[in-house]
């Protein structure tokens, strides 16, 4: 069974070059990519990768939201009862990243991850 | 030789106006203003392509213009006069995501987002803060809005009125290109059409009563952030300012009313001759087809100007000092290639919004291509290089192939093939694909991103402190608002409304009187772009990788 993935933009953030090219990368993979498309919500998220199933969930955040809207989305997902990782990927400060795993979030990838890193650190979290 | 272009240009020279600067390299050998041949182009001559103005810098060095906003109103404030203090003389207004979106600060999807990565702005009370202390007739301004650019502007306008600057004295730009956020930038709330009756209200309405204002500043920089290449870049923008051309000529405006106020907007990327080649394109293109195609017959509308920005993307988060280099690089093939108008990147901007340091130092790096390089001296230095000319004509066919490709989906409109290759994901699908595609070379070790790819020693050291927008700023500003919402008189607020939704639903009403009233009553920006949403609808994007 190769890894399914729901890949997400939570929020306002419109930025979707970085998420796309997650999601073909992983897909290139082998893994099952599905995308949220844009402006969803933590409880939409949560919602999404329960029905699909998923063994993972990647969020890509470009607008400086991450510390409020990461958290919500680890959040909504525990309060279903879901276990599912939560990977964070973007404009992620290295301070930021430290709290945000803290709070919940299985892994941080930051500006400058290579193609290799992304590959690796879902089938990190998903082990 | 009567009538060649040398003779044209050189009659315009002579009546242009020269800074009082020593036209002379270093070492005292005088300069001309430009180069080549009797029978070559010429700036300030049809075609245009070595630049729109016969004396190009020896007038007028390129505005520097720097892009800021965060926070509250009266933080973006305090950087704005930071910028002119700095020897800035241009601002350009980043607004946060849920200003973007034309949501309140308050709005449950706001949460998290308010002041983030742009200035919140949520009724005239913080319109008024923005621009308090600052002279807007001594320095113009521009505002990177789409959405809700006819709102904004009504807000703008609304603060000058109460300042005693009467519209038709009030300079700027808005950005007001809604077509490629649906391509690229993804920050639209309307449908389409819906989004660009909204542009056609502000250009017809800016034509007749704001002769100063930039009604739309058509933007390829978006589209090359979001992946496109050079070429896609050249040809998807002007095929929008094709389809803003045809739109406004639908409502019955006349070419020259409105086309010299059109402006662009161009990326600043790494490759240095390609930059330069598809600004000397962009100008070419755009003179023949607003002549040949459109009938204009004033200069102005072929005369093509533009702001550039050096290239966000090119940024590392590895040794960010590095992005200083970049950014002088990318920024000197902007004035090599004629821009009217720069921002330059900070060296921390894969990290955070800048520091004022790193602000500072992105100016500085204009103000010693400005005047230590010489640089400004001589209009179009490449023009006449044997690679530069075949460069720029090569760019010219591969965005005449993909106006072609547009032409042909719109059945021979530009505006229709603009919003069919929206709606159909065309656009969207080939910036994925050149994204993709830069991705998997970069991977492959084929192109090459000191710190990124190779030559990493010096990576694991740490870099300063970077901006911190903090939750802080949101409070402040929620409490900001819910005291505008106490002090306003909510019968006006309802009357404002009603008339908006009442005009919005008549397709031939101009929205923009209403728009400005409803400011004046601070109606906030969130209500009236929910009120105008209850109308037009909403466009949602069907996803796609």
């Amino acid at each position: 069974m190769p890894t399914r993935v729901l890949v997400a933009k939570v929020g306002l953030d419109g930025h979707d070059r970085g998420i796309k090219i997650v999601a073909r990368t992983l897909r290139d993979a082998g893994m099952e990519v599905i995308y949220t498309g844009l402006f969803q919500t933590p409880d939409t998220v949560a919602s999404a990768a329960i029905d699909e199933d998923v063994d993972v969930v990647g969020l890509s955040m470009l607008s400086g939201a991450h510390m409020t809207l990461a958290p919500l989305v680890v959040k909504a997902l525990r309060d279903r009862g879901s276990e599912i990782p939560v990977v964070v990927g973007g404009i992620i400060p290295d301070q930021d990243a430290d709290e945000l795993r803290s709070a919940g979030v299985a892994a941080v990838l930051g500006p400058g991850a290579t193609a290799d890193a992304v590959v690796s650190t879902v089938e990190s979290v998903v082990r | 030789m009567a009538g060649a272009p040398k003779d044209e240009w050189q009659e315009r020279y002579g009546s242009s106006r020269q800074r009082d600067v020593p036209f002379a390299t270093m070492s005292g050998i005088p300069l001309e203003p430009v180069y080549g041949p009797a029978d070559a182009e010429h700036p300030g001559v049809f075609p245009y392509t070595r630049g729109p103005y016969a004396s190009m810098y020896r007038s007028k060095l390129w505005t520097m213009r720097m892009f800021a906003g965060f926070g509250t109103a009266e933080d973006t404030n305090e950087r704005f006069k930071e910028i002119i203090r700095a020897g800035g003389d241009g601002l350009s207004t980043a607004f946060d995501m849920p200003t973007l979106l034309g949501l309140d600060s308050d709005d449950p999807m706001s949460l998290g987002e308010v002041g983030r990565c742009g200035v919140a702005i949520d009724s005239l009370a913080d319109m008024r803060d923005l621009f308090s202390g600052i002279d807007l007739g001594s320095i113009t301004t521009s505002m990177t809005i789409n959405s809700p650019a006819a709102p904004v502007l009504a807000m703008f306008v609304a603060q000058a009125e109460e300042t005693g600057v009467p519209r038709r004295a009030i300079g700027g730009t808005l950005q007001n290109d809604i077509l490629k956020e649906y391509q690229a930038q993804k920050e639209f709330v309307f449908p389409p059409r819906q989004s660009m009756r909204l542009v056609r209200d502000v250009i017809a309405f800016t034509a007749a009563e704001m002769p100063r204002w930039h009604s739309v500043s058509i933007s390829g920089y978006h589209i090359r952030e979001a992946g496109s290449t050079a070429a896609e870049e050249l040809a998807f923008t002007l095929a929008n300012g094709f389809a803003y051309v045809e739109l406004a000529r639908q409502a019955g405006l006349d070419v020259d009313a409105f086309a010299p106020r059109l402006s662009f907007f161009f990326n600043a990327h790494i490759d240095f001759f390609e930059e330069i080649a598809k600004y000397r394109a962009a100008r070419r293109i755009w003179a023949r087809w607003m002549r040949d195609r459109y009938g204009a017959h004033d200069e102005r509308s072929m005369q093509m100007r533009f702001h550039a920005q050096t290239a966000g993307v090119s940024l590392t988060a590895q040794q960010p000092e590095v992005n200083i280099v970049r950014t002088a690089v990318e920024a000197l093939a902007a004035v090599l290639g004629g821009t009217q108008s720069l921002h330059t990147n900070s060296m921390d901007e894969a990290l955070a919004l800048p520091t004022e340091k790193a602000a500072r130092i992105a100016l500085r790096t204009q103000q010693v291509i400005a005047h230590e390089t010489n640089v400004a001296h001589v209009a179009d230095p490449f023009g006449g290089s044997w690679f530069m000319e075949e460069l720029t004509d090569e760019m010219e066919r591969r965005a005449g192939e993909i106006f072609d490709a547009i032409d042909a989906m719109g059945g021979g409109s530009m505006l229709e093939g603009c919003i069919k290759g929206i709606e159909e994901n065309w656009f969207q699908g080939r910036i994925a694909d050149s994204a993709y595609e830069l991705e998997r070379a970069f991977n492959a070790g084929e192109r090459v991103v000191v710190g990124a790819n190779r030559f990493l020693e010096g990576n694991e050291e740490g870099f300063g402190d970077i901006l911190r927008i903090t939750q802080e700023q949101e409070e402040r500003q929620r409490a900001r608002l819910d005291s505008v919402r106490r002090d306003r008189d909510d019968a006006k607020v309802a009357e404002a409304r009603d008339r908006l939704a009442f005009e919005a639903a008549d397709p031939e009403a101009n929205l923009m009187p209403a728009l400005i009233d409803a400011s004046h009553a601070y109606v906030t920006l969130g209500e009236m772009m929910s009120t105008l949403g209850g109308v037009f609808g909403r466009h949602t994007e069907v996803p796609s990788i």
